[in-house]
């Protein structure tokens, strides 16, 4: 017997979607190079992969969740700002005298398990009770948001915390083709592609990510084969907070933590999502990094001619309506 | 004979709809029993409310002995049934390997039963690196029986395994059910009357969402009387 290769897994809306991608990205790079210098543009690529990079932490949880059980969890920025002042906080309690690096990873785990264990409290305590009503838990998570919003500006203030200092050897600024950019935020690139890369193989590898791909598209079936598909929504919530916390904790030396960087980075992260189309995880992936590509470029240009960030904002908001009207259900989005 | 499963008196609703009015079917080990009536009868819900996926409101489910009615669809399936939805309920985005393993309840049941299954659906061997959603219609249909083949199931609840398929199609579709037989029990759902007669030992007409009338295949395939009530349209 002959042995015909298998059809590719990919359907050919997404392969083309793959290539708008891509072509999108040439024609970023276009522009840059037309408005700047080449060491701007490096610059601004750099600094739209950071970008791309911590939206993508915030909104990687959301969009599987949302896949899973049609929950969008709104307050997934709020995890994204707690990890960043759990971070603070870890970092704060050690000892002045203990290594920075030291005190910097203890922050970066503590504030980890800090947003997955306050996110299994969320899901056991609040979401579970209303299972079956996806619109309560979505208004459920909006009130929560606001409720650690208020929180955290009641016990830190509504000013916002200093930026921590990185390790020495994250402290610095490399110069590539004459612009000059700060080691730290290739570091955030570097955590945000490692996770990127690391739900990809959960999701393509494991058992887990068979059973979450399979439930994206038909739930009753998976609980029909034997599967208890309400814990592995829990797993899957509780793994979208820890990452967005430590997303928030990546994010909080260069940032700082501050109140409402959770109500910003929401914002951002339901924009990927809706560009990536709803739903598809490597929508989300792609998307952030397009979005934050286009914000950095669009950043740069307006601080350049109009001496504001203003269009920074404008810009992904753009974006999003022009996919939405070429393609309603987003990049990657099935019909 | 004794009975594997035995539905009493059940009472369904999906929303506020009255679906299922008292349903009773005794299903005897290790034969194929046929759920026959018309269209909208409430033989689909029947086996969904076995699975637990409308749990009835009324009544009781029993499946070895142990009541079943009331617990969740996972625990169900542990018990040891298997379910192939008319729609057949394929996974488009994973390979058909996926979607077998994605049927294992113990590590190893794929490794186990992968032999077992390609001897019952020999095209699955060729197809097994392709994605579910690039699969003919027979092609899913056998997919989706073998993915309950991969676990030990003591009971299978198939829907419609002969709709929209091919003649040639349904006949390898009847063999493989036939075989099956010999080692498992089967609750089937079939339209096709010439489909069910010659596949199923016992039949229970459900009328709507009323069980109305049991008995052996054999004796039913002769009583042109009871087919004409039950089945035939109009």
């Amino acid at each position: 017997m002959s042995t015909v290769a298998p059809p590719a897994l990919r359907s050919t809306a997404f392969r083309q979607s793959l290539v708008v991608s891509g072509l999108f990205v040439l024609a970023l790079l276009v522009v840059n190079f037309l408005f700047f210098p080449p060491g701007t543009v490096a610059v601004v690529l750099l600094s739209g992969l950071y970008q791309g990079m911590l939206f993508f932490l915030v909104a990687a949880g959301m969009s599987i969740v949302f896949g899973l059980l049609d929950v969008l969890n709104l307050a997934q920025g709020s995890f994204f700002m707690l990890g960043a002042y759990a971070g603070f906080a870890i970092y704060a309690a050690l000892p002045e005298g203990a290594p920075i690096t030291v005190r910097f990873v203890t922050a970066l785990v503590g504030a980890t398990l800090f947003g997955g264990l306050l996110g299994a409290a969320v899901e056991v305590g609040l979401l579970r009770p209303l299972y079956s009503r996806p619109i309560f838990q979505i208004v459920l998570t909006f009130g929560l948001a606001t409720a650690i919003n208020e929180v955290v500006r009641a016990i830190y203030g509504p000013a916002g915390l200093v930026p921590i200092t990185p390790p020495a050897a994250l402290n610095t600024t490399f110069t590539v083709l004459g612009g000059q950019f700060e080691t730290y935020r290739v570091f955030i690139i570097a955590v945000g592609f490692m996770l990127m890369v690391g739900i990809t193989l959960l999701l393509q590898r494991t058992r887990l990510g068979i059973v979450i791909r399979a439930g994206v598209q038909d739930r009753e079936m998976v609980e029909a084969l034997g599967i208890n598909v309400r814990r592995v929504f829990t797993l899957v919530f509780v793994l979208g907070t820890a990452v967005a916390a430590l997303g928030g904790m990546t994010a909080a030396p260069f940032l700082g933590a501050y109140p409402s960087m959770g109500g910003q980075f929401l914002l951002t992260a339901v924009i990927v999502i809706v560009i990536g189309g709803m739903s598809s995880y490597e929508g989300t992936a792609i998307a952030s990094v397009l979005v934050g590509l286009t914000r950095a470029t669009a950043e740069q240009i307006s601080l350049q001619y109009l001496n504001t960030p203003v269009l920074a904002s404008v810009s992904i908001l753009v974006f999003m309506v022009v996919v939405l009207l070429v393609r309603p259900t987003g990049l990657f989005g099935r019909e | 004979m004794s009975a594997i499963l035995t539905i009493e008196g059940i009472h369904t609703f999906i929303g506020q709809l009255h679906i299922l009015e008292g349903v009773s079917v005794e299903v005897p080990a290790n034969s194929i029993t046929v759920l026959l009536g018309r269209n909208g009868a409430g033989k689909t819900t029947t086996l969904r409310s076995i699975m637990g996926l409308h749990p009835p409101a009324q009544g009781v489910i029993r499946f070895r002995g142990e009541v079943i009615s009331g617990k969740r669809p996972y625990d169900i399936a542990h018990l040891g049934i298997g379910f192939v939805p008319d729609y057949r309920a394929i996974f488009r985005q994973l390979t058909v390997a996926e979607n077998l393993k994605i049927a294992e309840r113990r590590p190893g049941d794929l490794a186990r039963k992968q032999e077992f299954i390609f001897s019952i659906f020999p095209d699955l061997r060729r197809l097994y690196h392709w994605p579910g959603g690039q699969l003919s219609g027979g092609q899913q249909q056998m997919l989706a029986i073998a993915r309950v083949l991969v676990p030990d199931n003591h009971l299978l609840l198939i829907d419609e395994p002969s709709e929209g398929l091919a003649p040639v199609i349904v006949e390898q579709m009847m063999a493989a059910i036939r075989q099956l037989s010999g080692q498992t029990t089967v609750l089937l759902v079939e339209q096709n009357f010439l489909v069910a007669s010659r596949l199923a030992d016992r039949y229970t007409v459900i009328e709507n969402g009323q069980s109305v009338h049991a008995g052996l295949m054999a004796d039913l395939a002769q009583d042109r009387a009871l087919i004409t009530r039950y089945l035939s349209a109009a």
